[in-house]
């Protein structure tokens, strides 16, 4: 299957390689490079790229490629979810999978992709089998190592790579006992210039840190399981009692793991919490433009919005932007043509504003396009679905544990200001005459 | 460092050494030195140094034999992580000579008792074979053999080998096709991947399409006008289609996967329902497919690929989730692109003005590839479409004055297609693009508008001279195709026009003559010679009218995802639509069902025989049977295989719900069942036979020996109604589990309830009262809330008698001075739940009869009670009887009773059931 693999950075060197069968020159990557230019951009790359005698799949993530060599039919998003799931125990094991964690703990990132994969089949991928078998770093284990002498690999096989929940270690004990989820949900949504929602959805997942002693056995239930209208669970929860049930039962992963993601019914309107002004327009003549965005609450359920963000990805014609806040404070970068205005938490009574004049590049012609804005907000202790859980019972296990439920609200992928061009079709491409 | 007696500093040069491999570097030349490393006892040292020797082993044979010792050593381990690492790195390292020893490796590592160690044989058959593929027969012999495994951790990688190595021996999947989808929710996510993917090959060859009835009502209009004779075959025909018990099990058994976290489960799941469910069916996969769009890029990018397939023969699927498909300004291209190709094939009558709306803005975009990509899908829509079809030329005219130059070539290039469809209508389009001919310099643009005017110059009659004498100034400045164009548009206007334009002609195919390319100054003197005959005659000249100015069909628009359904969906080929290598095709449905019972696994051979002896005459009469075979069989296959097929659900059910509630207990016991799994499925399998069907409802308990899956019926009893038991409502029923707290007992599961206003505490049992039973207790429950239930199990030792065990159930009612209460109540077994299922071969029966007098007795009574059973005594003597569940003789030998009071036993549960009745027979 997974035949080897390169990590390559931003600036084209390739800094590890393993191979699991026999050993591919690294050459193969300049087939690699050759898409890369040709896609001008590291999202714009193809993930699949065909050569003369390999296949090579690819993902990109923090910076980092991560290029798996195949020879033979194998699914693609086979290998694809594989590479995510390495990335991700990266990120487990170091703090964040960057160039610099990977090249500092290159033998543990050599001895994880040992145990990963055998002749490029995936063998053990849970965390915690993995966290038995190799222990991460911490800087009080390397310096009792330097003395000792002792080892990071564990003697003997995880117990739970043999059982039938191969996610949980046995013997796990902790002094305090605590059971904390997080439901957070993100809005995707398109609103058009005039505010009209076009298209808005609610994604949600159930973010778990479950730190109890023994073989807890939780069942989580909702207030209002209906709301969910297509969920994904992480293994551990039997699929069984959802159906019959619509509760969560599960025996947890030690630690903190995804419980759940779910979707939110679509037929249920979706509240946006904000609502934005915004007229951005450009001059036929003079080389210059105007600004001008407001935000406001809209339904917000009482709750505050927290960390708003506007991002603004200008035409390439724009040269600088000459702008004044009455909340928070912007960024232009002229390389990226990106605008970025931090407002922070919104205020009912002072709605924050930006205003100002854009200057374009002089003889250019002005953008046809107007440019649409990426919003970002957080508010905390609001599903804005609705959903709520009810209650999280356990089983299995005599004490009490601490039990805690937060939910926040995120954007997702928030888009305003598209121009939707008006209803009937005969007028298609009116703007453009 | 390495030669240093101090183990740090060995370790720290190890770990120098990987860093060196992980860079690519070479650092081979320490072979030797790190080498003598392998035997060392530091299990982190050892293991740096495998990974040294699996890479760079095959530069060094010589040395890399000197290790293999050590792994010899290590395969006899008590501790089967080392165990199953020798194995690893012996099999990973690619030295030929040493086949024969990883071939013995392997042997041995296939019957290890640890399923790790198992495992990992699985992974090293493939290495093998990779390295020898002379192996294979041993091989296949190996993979046979895991194949029967129980393990979940060994059924993902046994399938792999299997894909790798044998791919085509599909015989051996047959006795293990019921077990691989009763085991594939507990599989591990990447073995799922497989074995979906495996089975979805399988059940290609194995079972009839589902989809046949479909087919034919779209061929019903042709059946009206076919002859009576013909229409009496096709009414023949249309028999119900009835599913495979098996398909069906297969579809049932992979649908929850689809609620999976690992996209790639989800993908192989949705692949395999497009490929084997009826069309009905499809629909399911379509909300956890748009769902995985959510994930990251690459996977988005595979996903939508795999949508716009589906979505060209199947629009009702994606069309309610159509604004999922809508593009964002911070997707990269080819996600756009291929969202583009998803709306342009989901675009009807009815949604067309949203669609071509939403495109209106893309063609706004930025991304100019994309403005260009989406172009294309109006014109695609407006083909599909013939309503807008006006409408999207208008638009497409108004973009040619837009600015940007690749969004005029494009709109340029799609406007010359749609133009083919009805030239005539549209003189005025053509001469406004004649009029924008010199402002457009993308080439391709110009060369179509060339085309269109030579194509058309009958409509602009007085344009197409002026253009050609244009072109004649600027030709030497020309892309290839716009010379080409320019050459057949002189050629066109020479045979409709040559008055005006004969020397223009003559200039230009001059200049084409001594062109740079060979392929201008070949078309040149080609169209020389057939427009301007020369003296030694010229056959072709005559026709040269016909050729240049034949009318041209109007090029079909269509998806570049029209024909990758070939390929399998989610295969590495689909993505890349050309075959990879190792690609293995999707077969075609069978027109006729294979034999379903080679999926039957055997108990004994005697079993084996007499089903065979049973389905032959059914065979028989088809034979004789002058109608078509095909109906018939299929028929026959449903009619046998409903029996099996309803055991089949109810035991696959018992199986899930095992495994469940096998999760919680620890892991040992686990371990324990496993290896015990295998004589209970035996006893299942026997109850595939069709004439057994009498045998499902055998309620027949069971013993210790035999575990999980079995018949279990939902039945319950009443053990404290809830008026009695002040809101507290109890019922039982037998979970037919081995009992986990003592081997005689046998294992109850309680149901309490709370119907009552009130929190109820406490709920235990207080003493037994039953004398001689030996019961033991579920642990107190601590509270019960109301509207809850709580389900608990107990162990109860009826002493093989069918007297009821009572016991005091207690409760503290906290609502009223905490009082505790208690109730009396008692567990009533039915017969069947005291004994237990036992297979056994005709010499055994036979034996076993001979043994005891009273034996006849039971046949004869189970005949006269059985209404279903009209079979023949001496047919029911030969083969039904066989296959029976029968009292296991060891049991009674345990508990030195006399087998006579064993056997009345027996035939009075035999008796109960086929009447039906819950009486008792005493």
């Amino acid at each position: 299957m997974i035949h080897s693999l390169f990590l390559i950075n931003n600036a084209g060197d390739i800094f590890l390689e393993k191979h699991w069968k026999s050993v591919i020159s690294r050459s193969v990557c300049d087939y690699f490079f050759e898409a890369q230019e040709k896609a001008m951009e590291p999202d714009n790359v193809p993930p699949v790229i065909r050569t003369p005698h390999h296949y090579l799949i690819n993902i990109y993530r923090d910076k980092i490629f991560f290029v798996s060599v195949i020879q033979t039919e194998v699914p693609p998003l086979f290998v694809i979810e594989f590479l995510h799931r390495v990335a991700e125990m990266f990120q487990d094991y170091f703090g964040d999978c960057s160039e610099v964690a990977i090249k500092d703990n290159v033998v543990i990132v050599y001895e994880l992709l040992e145990e990963m994969l055998d002749n490029g089949f995936p063998l053990a991928t849970e965390s915690n089998i993995l966290k038995e078998l190799i222990k991460p770093p911490t800087i009080l284990r390397s310096m009792v190592n330097s003395i000792t002498g002792s080892s990071n690999v564990g003697e003997t096989l995880p117990t739970g790579q043999l059982s039938t929940v191969p996610w949980r270690r046995a013997g796990v004990k902790y002094t305090n006992n605590e059971a904390y989820f997080d439901v957070v949900e993100e809005i995707d949504a398109i609103l058009d210039k005039s505010g009209t929602t076009v298209f808005a959805e609610i994604q949600g997942v159930i973010d778990a840190c479950v730190k109890l002693s023994g073989m807890p056995d939780l069942t989580l239930s909702f207030m209002n399981p209906r709301l969910l209208d297509d969920v994904s669970f992480h293994p551990c929860v039997r699929f069984k009692r959802w159906e019959s049930e619509r509760v969560l039962s599960f025996i947890p992963p030690d630690g903190n793991f995804r419980l759940m993601s779910y979707h939110v019914n679509a037929q249920n309107l979706v509240a946006i919490p904000v609502y934005v002004r915004q007229n951005i327009s450009f001059f036929e003549s003079g080389s210059s433009g105007r600004l001008d965005i407001t935000l406001g609450p809209k339904q917000t359920m009482g709750k505050t919005v927290e960390c708003v963000v506007v991002t603004v990805h200008m035409p390439k014609v724009v040269l600088n932007a000459n702008l004044t806040a009455t909340q928070g404070n912007y960024t232009y970068d002229p390389v990226t043509k990106i605008l970025v205005w931090d407002i922070g938490k919104l205020n009912q009574q002072k709605l924050p504003n930006l205003k100002g004049s854009l200057s374009l590049q002089s003889g250019a012609p002005k953008p046809e396009e107007n440019p649409s804005l990426n919003i970002d907000l957080k508010i905390q202790q609001l599903a804005i679905s609705g959903l709520k859980v009810n209650r999280l019972d356990m089983y299995g296990e005599k004490y009490k544990p601490f039990k805690g439920v937060k939910y926040v609200t995120k954007a997702g992928k928030f888009q305003t200001g598209k121009v939707v061009p008006k209803q009937s079709s005969r007028l298609l491409f009116d703007k453009t005459k | 460092m390495l030669e240093s007696s101090k183990e740090s500093l060995k370790l720290e040069a190890m770990k120098r050494v990987v860093g060196l491999i992980a860079k690519g570097k070479n650092a081979s030349e320490l072979f030797p030195a790190v080498v003598k490393n392998v035997a060392n006892k530091n299990l982190e040292l050892k293991k740096l140094v495998y990974v040294y020797l699996v890479r760079y082993a095959e530069e060094q044979q010589d040395l890399a034999l000197l290790s293999i010792s050590t792994f010899q050593r290590a395969l006899k381990d008590p501790n089967q992580l080392i165990r199953a690492s020798a194995l690893r790195v012996l099999s990973s390292i690619r030295v030929p000579i040493i086949v024969p020893i990883m071939m013995l490796a392997i042997k041995e590592a296939a019957s290890d008792l640890s399923p790790y160690v198992r495992k990992t044989a699985a992974h090293a058959i493939q290495k093998l074979y990779s390295l020898d593929a002379d192996q294979k027969d041993h091989l296949i012999e190996v993979i046979e053999k895991l194949l029967k495994d129980k393990s979940t951790l060994v059924a993902g990688s046994v399938v792999m080998a299997f894909e790798e190595v044998c791919p085509d021996r599909i015989d051996l999947i047959h006795r293990n096709y019921r077990k691989l989808c009763n085991l594939l929710m507990d599989v591990e996510e990447w073995g799922q991947v497989v074995i979906i993917s495996m089975l979805t090959r399988y059940a290609r060859t194995q079972f009839i399409s589902p989809w046949k009835e479909m087919l034919r009502d779209t061929n019903s209009e042709k059946a009206f006008y076919e002859s009576d004779e013909e229409k009496r075959k096709s009414a023949e025909e249309t028999k119900p289609y009835a599913m495979d018990p098996d398909h069906r099990l297969l579809l049932r058994s992979t649908k929850p996967l689809l609620q999976s976290r690992n996209t790639a489960v989800v993908m192989s799941v949705a692949q395999l329902y497009w490929h084997l469910a009826p069309k009905h069916e499809v629909n399911i996969i379509t909300k956890s497919l748009v769902r995985l769009l959510r994930s990251h890029r690459e996977v988005q990018y595979i996903v939508l690929q795999n949508i716009a397939t589906m979505s060209i023969q199947r629009k009702g699927m994606f069309e309610p989730f159509m604004k999922s498909f809508y593009v964002r300004s911070t997707d990269a291209t080819h996600i756009k692109t291929l969202k583009l190709e998803i709306l342009t094939n989901l675009a009807n009558e009815a949604n067309i003005s949203t669609v071509l709306r939403e495109f209106q803005t893309y063609v706004k975009s930025q991304d100019k590839a994309f403005a260009a990509a989406t172009i294309q899908a109006i014109g695609r829509c407006a083909t599909n479409i013939s309503e807008i079809t006006d409408t999207c030329l208008n638009g497409l005219v108004l973009l040619l004055s837009n600015r940007d130059e690749t969004v005029v070539a494009e709109s340029v290039v799609v406007i010359r297609k749609l133009l083919q469809t009805q030239p005539s209508e549209h003189s005025d389009i053509i001469k406004h693009m004649a009029k924008l001919f010199d402002n457009i310099t993308v080439p391709m643009a110009r060369a179509s508008i060339l085309w269109l005017i030579g194509e058309y110059c009958e409509h602009v009659p007085k344009i197409a001279p002026d253009v050609l004498r244009k072109m004649a100034k600027t030709f030497h400045n020309e892309e290839d195709i716009v010379k080409l164009q320019t050459v057949s548009l002189a050629a066109k206007l020479y045979l409709t026009n040559s008055k005006q334009t004969k020397l223009l002609t003559q200039y230009i195919l001059n200049l084409g003559k001594y062109d740079q390319n060979y392929d201008i100054r070949d078309r040149t003197r080609f169209i020389r010679q057939l427009i301007v005959p020369s003296e030694r005659g010229g056959a072709l000249s005559k026709y040269a009218r016909r050729i240049l100015l034949a009318p041209k069909p109007a090029p079909v628009l269509q998806s570049a995802f029209k024909d990758r359904d070939r390929f399998q969906l989610g295969t590495l080929s689909h993505t890349l639509n050309s075959k990879a290598t190792g690609y293995l095709e999707l077969s075609d449905w069978p027109p006729m069902a294979p034999d379903q019972s080679v999926r039957n696994v055997e108990v004994a051979e005697a079993v084996s025989r007499s089903t065979l002896a049973l389905r032959q005459p059914v065979g028989l009469e088809i034979d004789s049977d002058e109608g078509p075979k095909n109906g018939h069989s299929c028929e026959a296959g449903s009619r046998s295989g409903s029996g099996s097929g309803s055991s089949e659900e109810s035991s696959s059910e018992a199986s899930e719900s095992d495994s469940e509630s096998s999760s919680d207990s620890d892991s040992g016991t686990e371990q324990k069942k496993q290896s015990e799994a295998k004589p209970a499925q035996k006893v299942r399998r026997s109850s595939g036979d069709g004439l057994v069907s009498v045998c499902d409802r055998v309620c027949v308990c069971v013993c210790q020996q035999l575990s999980s899956p079995v018949f279990v019926p939902v039945h319950t009893y009443e053990l404290l109604h809830r008026m009695t038991g002040k809101g507290l409502a109890a019922q039982y029923h037998f979970s037919r589990q081995p009992c986990i707290y003592d081997d005689r007992m046998i294992s109850v599961q309680l149901t309490f309830s709370n119907n009552g206003d009130h929190t109820l505490e406490n709920i235990h049992i207080s003493e037994k009262t039953s004398a001689g039973q030996n019961i033991h207790c579920f642990s107190p429950i601590e509270c019960l809330e109301p509207e809850k239930s709580v389900t608990v199990s107990m162990g109860v030792d009826f002493n093989d008698s069918t007297q009821a065990a009572s016991f005091q159930l207690c409760i503290y009612l906290t609502h009223t001075r905490k009082i505790s209460q208690s109730f009396n109540v008692s567990i009533q077994p039915a017969v069947g739940e005291l004994l237990l299922p036992v297979t056994m071969s005709e010499q055994d029966f036979s034996k076993e009869q001979g043994n005891t007098h009273t034996h006849t007795h039971t046949h004869t009574h189970t005949h006269k009670c059985s209404p279903k059973h009209n079979f023949q005594t001496s047919s029911l003597k030969q083969s039904t009887f066989y296959s029976m569940w029968f009292l296991n003789p060891e049991i009674l030998a345990q508990h030195n009773k006399p087998n006579i009071i064993r056997m009345i036993i027996a035939i009075s549960v035999y008796v109960e059931l086929c009447l039906g009745s819950q009486s008792v027979v005493k």
